[in-house]
C-alpha cells in the first residue's frame, strides 16, 4: 500500500502539470500492473467478467459505456476505459466494512441512490459489502460474528469506510456499538487496525462535520485526526460534503481497484480527481459572476428566475473544493447551486463554524461567526480554515475573487 | 426463570439502537423488554449562538434517512418565531418534495430495511420460476417485473452471489427461521422486488432533488420561502418530477402492495394473535400542511389526533401543552424534585451509570440517552399506523377506502391492524394515499402559476421570541422548538419520532411503543431473535441520538435536548 506523491498544489495551474500525457502513462502502466497482480490473486469469485454481464443481463458493449462514464467522472481520458472495466470486474475481491459513528445515515443514503453503477451492481458484482448496518440482514451477536469473521478472512485486505465523527469525549461513553457495549472509539481503533485502507465519507467522518461543531460537545474528531493521535498509521482518504457524493464513494473504490494505490490526494486528504476544483470555477452560473449579474436577494425573483450568480446570497462556491457541480446529485437531477441556494462549502473543515450565517456572502464583509472570530475573507484561509498548507492555497484563491469581487460591488451592481 | 438476550446493534435502522429481552426459560415469551438509544451528538447546544436562518440546514444533520423533515421543522419553527407564513408556491414544492421523500422513505424502508424480516433470500434459491409467474398474477392482474425469464435470472443472480462466498448484507442472516411463512416462489418474489426497488428507489430520491437540490439532504428551503423558483416554474422540471413519480407509485401499485397483501395473508395468524401490537394509545401532529394557518387550526392532508385505548369513535384534539418528559430511567437527573418537565422548561443533567459487568443494561436505573416523552401521562405510539387509524377514524375517506379493501380482501377483522404485520401494511397503504395526492398537488401549483403567480418567498423583520413547529416525518410525530434572543439561537429542542416510539419507562414504569410492542412476544429460539427484530423494525426506527448537553470539558452548560 502506497500514497502516490503529491503532484501539485492547490490553486495552481495543476491540470497543465499533471495531465501530461507522460504522467498518463505511467499510470496506465500502474494500472496495468495492479490488475494484473489482482487477477493473478487467488481469486474469492472465480466467475468472468462474461459471466457476470450475462447474469445482469447486460451487453458488453453498455457495460463498457458505462465504464467510460466512471471513466469520465474520475477525469482519466479514454485510455483508461478498458482499464476501469477491468478494474470493475477485480473489485469484486475488495471486501468493504462500512461503520456507522456519530452519523445521520445520510452517507449510506447516499451510497444506495449511486447509479451507474447501481446498489445492486455495486452490492452483487462489483464490491464485497461485508458489514453495513444499514443494509446487513442480521442484528445483534449475529451481526458482530460477521464483522469479526471478516476482519479475520481479510485481515489487511479490506478497506474500512467510515460514516460519522468519533467521540472522544467521557471515555467515549457517548457511542456504544455491540453486545459488549465497545465504545465508538474502540470499534474505530480495531476495525482501522485490520485494514488496508481507510475511507471517512461525508464531512463528519473526514473532519468532525456537525458533531464537532463548536461547542463540540462530545469532543468528536474526524476519523484521520482520531487515528492520527492514536498513533494508529493507515492510509486515509478524506471524502468530505454533506452528505458525500456517491460517485466519489464508488469512484476512490475504483481507482483503488485499479491502481492498488490511493488516489492522489490535496492537504486535507481528498482525492485530486473528484476535489481539485473550486465549486466557483466549474459553476455553471459563473459566466454571471464575471458579469457582475447577481440575484440581489430572495425577493429577487427576476435573479433567481434566470439563474443569476448566488454569491450575494451567501453562495460559498468560491472557498469549496468539490466536484458537484460537474456530477451533480441524484444521476445529475439537480444540485444545490441549480435549485438557486448559494453552496454552504459543505466539503471544507470546520464549515459549520467557518462559512455560517450561510446567507451571508463573504468578501466585501467582517467575517464574523457566531463566536466572536472576526476576520473578512483575505484571512479565512490562515485563521479559519487552519491547516497551513492548503490554507495558504486557499487564501490565495479567496483574495484573487475577493479582489475581483469587490470591484464588481462596486462598479457593476445592478441597479 | 427468564434469561436477559441483548440485542446491539439493531441493524438496518438509522442509527445505535440495542434491545434486550427478557425470555422465560420454559414458555420462550418475552417477559420484559428494554430500549436503549447507546450514541449522542449534542445538537440543540450546537445549534445555540446561531443564526436563526440557519436553524434548518442544522437541524437537517439530525437526520440523512428522514432527511428534509428536519430541516422542514426548523425552518417552520424560525419562520414562527418571525412570524412569516409562505407563498403558496414555496407550500407546493415543500409538499411536493415532501410527497417524494414519503414515498421515497416507506418504499425504502419496506424493502432494504424491513423486508428481510419477511422473505428468506435462501429459500428463494429452491424456487420455480414459472411457479412464481403464476403466484405473482394472483396478487395483481400485470404484476411488476413478474415473468419466467425475469424470476431465472434473478435466481440465478442470487445463486451466483451465494455461490461466490462472499454474501455481503445477506451473511449471517435467520435463514431457515421457522417464523419465515413464505413459500421460496413468494421468496424469490419480494427478493426480486428488493433488487428492483434498489433502482426504483433512486427515482422518487430524484424527483425530491428536482425541487430540493439533492437528496439526502436538500438545500433549497429558506425562512419565508424555497429557493428553486427556477425549477418551480418549468414545466419541464415539473413534468420530469411528475413522471418520476408515476413510475415510483407504479412499482408502488405493482410490486409494494400485492407484497402486502402476500405478508398480510401468510402472517395473518401472528397478526390477529396481536404480536406486536403494542401500546393502545396513538398519536399524529398532521401531516402535510396545506394552508398556511397556525397549527391548531391547519389543513392536513393527514390529520393530526390523539386514539386513546384504541377507542376508534373518538379522535381527541392534541395540545401541545400536554407533552412532558421523564427521565427515571434515563441517563439524565432533573433538579427541584420534579419528574415530569415540559420540553419548554426541559433540564437535561447527563447522569450515564454504565452498564452491568455482563454488558447488560442496568434497568432499574437510567438506561438510554432517551428520555421518556408522554402525552398526558400517557405514552403513545407514533408514526404511520398512528396517522392511518386517526385519519379512518376522523372519517378520511381514501384512507378508509384503502384500510377497509385491504381488510375486506383477506378476509380480518379491523383488530388486524393492532399487530406488527398491521403497523407495516399501513406504512404501505399511506404510500399509496400520499402517491395519489401527487397530482392534486402538482395541479395546486401549476394553476397558481396559471393565475400569474411567481411568488416563492415572502419578506419579514427578523425578531426575537418563541417558535415551534409540529408535524409529522414519516416515522411519524415530529417537533422542533426555538427561542430567539438577541438575535440568535438562544435554545433549541427537538422531539422526534423515534423518542416517543424508542422511549424506555417513565416513573411510573410504563413502557415505551417498542417495549410494550415486544412483550408477551413468543420466541422460537431467542439466540435468533427474528421475530424481535422484525416487531422493532416495523415502527422505522430512526434513532441517530438522544441527545444532552455537554461542553468540551464534559461540564454541563445548558438545559435542554435534541433527541433523534
Amino acid at each position: 500500500m502506497t500514497v502516490a506523491p503529491r503532484q501539485h498544489g492547490l490553486g495552481a495551474n495543476h491540470d497543465l502539470d499533471l495531465r501530461t500525457q507522460e504522467h498518463y502513462e505511467w499510470l496506465a502502466a500502474e494500472a496495468d500492473k495492479n490488475l494484473d497482480r489482482l487477477e493473478a490473486q487467488d481469486p474469492v469469485n472465480d466467475t468472468t467478467l462474461d459471466e457476470v454481464l450475462k447474469r445482469r443481463g447486460i451487453s458488453r458493449r453498455d457495460f463498457l459505456k458505462m465504464s467510460a462514464v466512471m471513466t469520465a467522472t474520475l477525469g482519466l481520458p479514454p485510455m483508461f476505459d478498458l482499464r476501469v472495466a477491468r478494474a470493475q470486474e477485480v473489485a469484486t475481491r475488495i471486501p468493504v466494512i462500512w461503520q456507522e459513528l456519530q452519523s445521520c445515515s445520510g452517507n449510506s443514503m447516499a451510497l444506495i441512490r449511486n447509479a451507474n453503477p447501481g446498489t445492486d451492481e455495486l452490492l452483487l458484482d462489483l464490491i464485497s459489502l461485508e458489514y453495513a448496518e444499514i443494509l446487513m440482514a442480521p442484528s445483534g451477536q449475529a451481526a458482530e460474528d460477521v464483522l469479526a469473521a471478516s476482519i479475520e478472512k481479510y485481515d489487511g485486505a479490506y478497506i474500512a469506510v467510515f460514516e460519522g465523527s468519533v467521540p472522544v469525549g467521557d471515555d467515549g461513553n457517548f457511542l456504544t456499538i455491540g453486545p459488549a457495549g465497545e465504545t465508538g472509539v474502540e470499534k474505530v481503533e480495531h476495525i482501522a487496525k485490520h485494514a488496508a485502507a481507510v475511507i471517512a465519507a461525508g464531512s463528519c467522518s473526514a473532519y468532525g462535520g456537525i458533531p464537532a461543531a463548536r461547542p463540540n460537545p462530545t469532543t468528536a474528531m474526524g476519523v484521520g485526526d482520531f487515528l492520527a493521535s492514536r498513533g494508529i498509521s493507515k492510509p486515509v482518504v478524506n471524502l468530505p460534503a454533506c452528505p458525500v457524493s456517491s460517485t466519489n464513494v464508488v469512484g476512490t473504490i475504483l481507482e483503488y481497484a485499479m491502481f492498488g494505490r490511493l488516489p492522489s490526494l490535496d492537504a486535507y486528504g481528498r482525492p485530486l480527481w473528484a476535489y481539485q476544483d473550486r465549486i466557483h470555477d466549474k459553476c455553471e452560473r459563473r459566466g454571471h459572476f464575471d458579469a457582475g449579474e447577481f440575484v440581489e436577494g430572495w425577493t429577487d425573483i427576476e435573479g433567481l428566475k434566470e439563474g443569476l450568480c448566488l454569491f450575494k446570497v451567501g453562495c460559498k462556491g468560491p472557498m469549496a473544493y468539490n466536484n458537484c457541480g460537474v456530477v451533480r446529485y441524484n444521476e445529475g437531477a439537480s444540485w444545490p447551486i441549480m435549485s438557486g441556494h448559494g453552496c454552504i462549502g459543505c466539503s471544507e473543515p470546520g464549515f459549520w463554524d467557518t462559512l455560517t450565517p450561510f446567507e451571508v456572502p463573504l468578501a466585501g464583509r467582517l467575517y464574523s461567526t457566531p463566536f466572536g472570530t472576526d476576520a473578512n475573507a483575505d484571512t479565512i484561509g490562515t485563521a479559519v480554515l487552519g491547516a497551513a498548507a492548503a490554507g495558504v492555497a486557499i487564501h490565495a484563491g479567496a483574495t484573487a475573487i475577493k479582489a475581483a469581487t469587490e470591484k464588481r460591488y462596486e462598479g457593476q451592481e445592478k441597479e | 426463570m427468564a434469561a436477559k438476550h441483548v440485542i446491539d446493534p439493531i441493524t438496518r435502522i438509522e442509527g445505535h439502537l440495542r434491545i434486550e429481552i427478557e425470555v422465560d426459560d420454559t414458555t420462550n415469551i418475552v417477559q420484559e423488554a428494554s430500549s436503549s438509544s447507546t450514541a449522542f451528538r449534542g445538537f440543540e447546544n450546537i445549534m445555540r449562538g446561531r443564526d436563526p436562518k440557519d436553524v434548518g440546514m442544522f437541524a437537517q444533520r439530525i437526520c440523512g434517512v428522514c432527511t428534509f423533515h428536519h430541516y422542514e421543522r426548523g425552518v417552520e419553527a424560525t419562520e414562527m418565531a418571525y412570524g412569516v407564513t409562505i407563498p403558496p408556491n414555496a407550500r407546493s414544492l415543500r409538499n411536493l418534495i415532501w410527497a417524494a421523500q414519503a414515498v421515497n422513505d416507506h418504499s425504502t424502508h419496506f424493502y432494504q430495511l424491513h423486508a428481510m424480516d419477511w422473505f428468506d433470500v435462501v429459500s428463494a434459491l429452491d424456487a420455480d420460476p414459472v411457479a412464481a409467474t403464476e403466484i405473482a398474477h394472483q396478487f395483481h392482474a400485470t404484476p411488476y417485473n413478474a415473468s419466467e425469464s425475469h424470476y431465472t435470472m434473478v435466481a440465478q443472480r442470487l445463486l451466483a452471489f451465494v455461490q461466490s462466498g462472499q454474501l455481503g448484507p445477506f451473511a449471517g442472516g435467520y435463514w431457515g427461521h421457522p417464523k419465515y411463512r413464505l413459500s421460496p416462489e413468494e421468496n424469490l418474489i419480494i427478493a426480486s422486488h428488493y433488487l428492483d426497488n434498489l433502482a426504483v428507489q433512486r427515482m422518487s430520491a430524484k424527483a425530491s432533488a428536482i425541487f430540493g437540490g439533492k437528496n439526502p439532504h436538500p438545500q433549497s428551503m429558506i425562512v419565508g420561502g424555497m429557493t428553486s423558483a427556477r425549477d418551480g416554474l418549468d414545466a419541464h422540471r415539473i413534468a420530469e418530477y411528475q413522471f418520476l413519480m408515476q413510475k415510483s407509485m407504479d412499482f408502488v401499485e405493482r410490486a409494494y402492495l400485492p407484497d402486502l397483501e402476500m405478508i398480510g395473508r401468510r402472517y395473518q395468524t401472528e397478526a390477529l394473535a396481536g404480536e406486536g401490537g403494542g401500546l393502545r394509545n396513538y398519536m399524529s401532529f398532521g401531516a402535510m400542511a396545506l394552508d398556511e394557518q397556525p397549527w391548531e387550526r391547519r389543513a392536513h392532508l393527514l390529520p393530526a389526533g390523539l386514539i386513546i385505548d384504541r377507542d376508534m369513535s373518538t379522535v381527541h384534539s392534541v395540545d401541545p401543552m400536554k407533552i412532558a418528559e421523564e427521565v427515571s430511567h434515563s441517563w439524565y437527573t432533573y433538579e427541584g424534585g420534579s419528574d415530569s418537565l415540559h420540553p419548554l422548561d426541559g433540564q437535561t443533567n447527563p447522569n450515564y451509570e454504565g452498564l452491568n459487568a455482563d454488558g447488560t443494561l442496568k434497568t432499574e436505573g437510567g438506561y438510554s440517552w432517551i428520555k421518556a416523552p408522554r402525552y398526558d401521562g400517557m405514552p403513545v405510539e407514533v408514526g404511520p399506523l398512528a396517522r392511518m387509524l386517526i385519519a379512518y377514524a376522523a372519517g378520511d375517506e381514501a384512507v378508509q377506502q384503502v384500510m377497509d379493501d385491504f381488510t375486506t380482501k383477506i378476509n380480518v377483522p379491523f383488530e388486524f391492524w393492532y399487530s406488527t404485520v398491521g403497523r407495516t401494511i399501513a406504512r404501505g397503504l399511506e404510500t399509496k394515499v400520499i402517491g395519489d395526492a401527487i397530482p392534486g398537488l402538482i395541479g395546486k401549483l401549476t394553476n397558481n402559476v396559471k393565475s400569474g403567480d411567481d411568488r416563492f418567498y415572502n419578506q419579514f423583520e427578523v425578531k426575537d421570541g418563541p417558535g415551534w413547529a409540529m408535524g409529522e416525518a414519516p416515522r411519524g410525530a415530529l417537533s422542533h422548538w426555538l427561542t430567539v434572543e438577541n438575535g440568535s439561537v438562544a435554545n433549541y429542542q427537538a422531539i422526534v419520532p423515534s423518542t416517543w416510539n424508542a422511549s424506555p419507562k417513565d416513573g411510573r414504569e410504563q413502557r415505551g411503543a417498542y417495549e410494550a410492542a415486544l412483550v408477551t412476544q413468543p420466541m422460537v429460539d431467542p439466540t435468533r431473535p427474528l421475530e424481535v427484530v422484525r416487531t422493532v423494525h416495523s415502527f422505522d426506527p430512526c434513532l441517530a441520538c438522544a441527545v444532552h448537553i455537554l461542553n468540551r470539558d464534559g461540564e454541563e452548560i445548558a438545559s435542554f435536548e435534541v433527541e433523534v
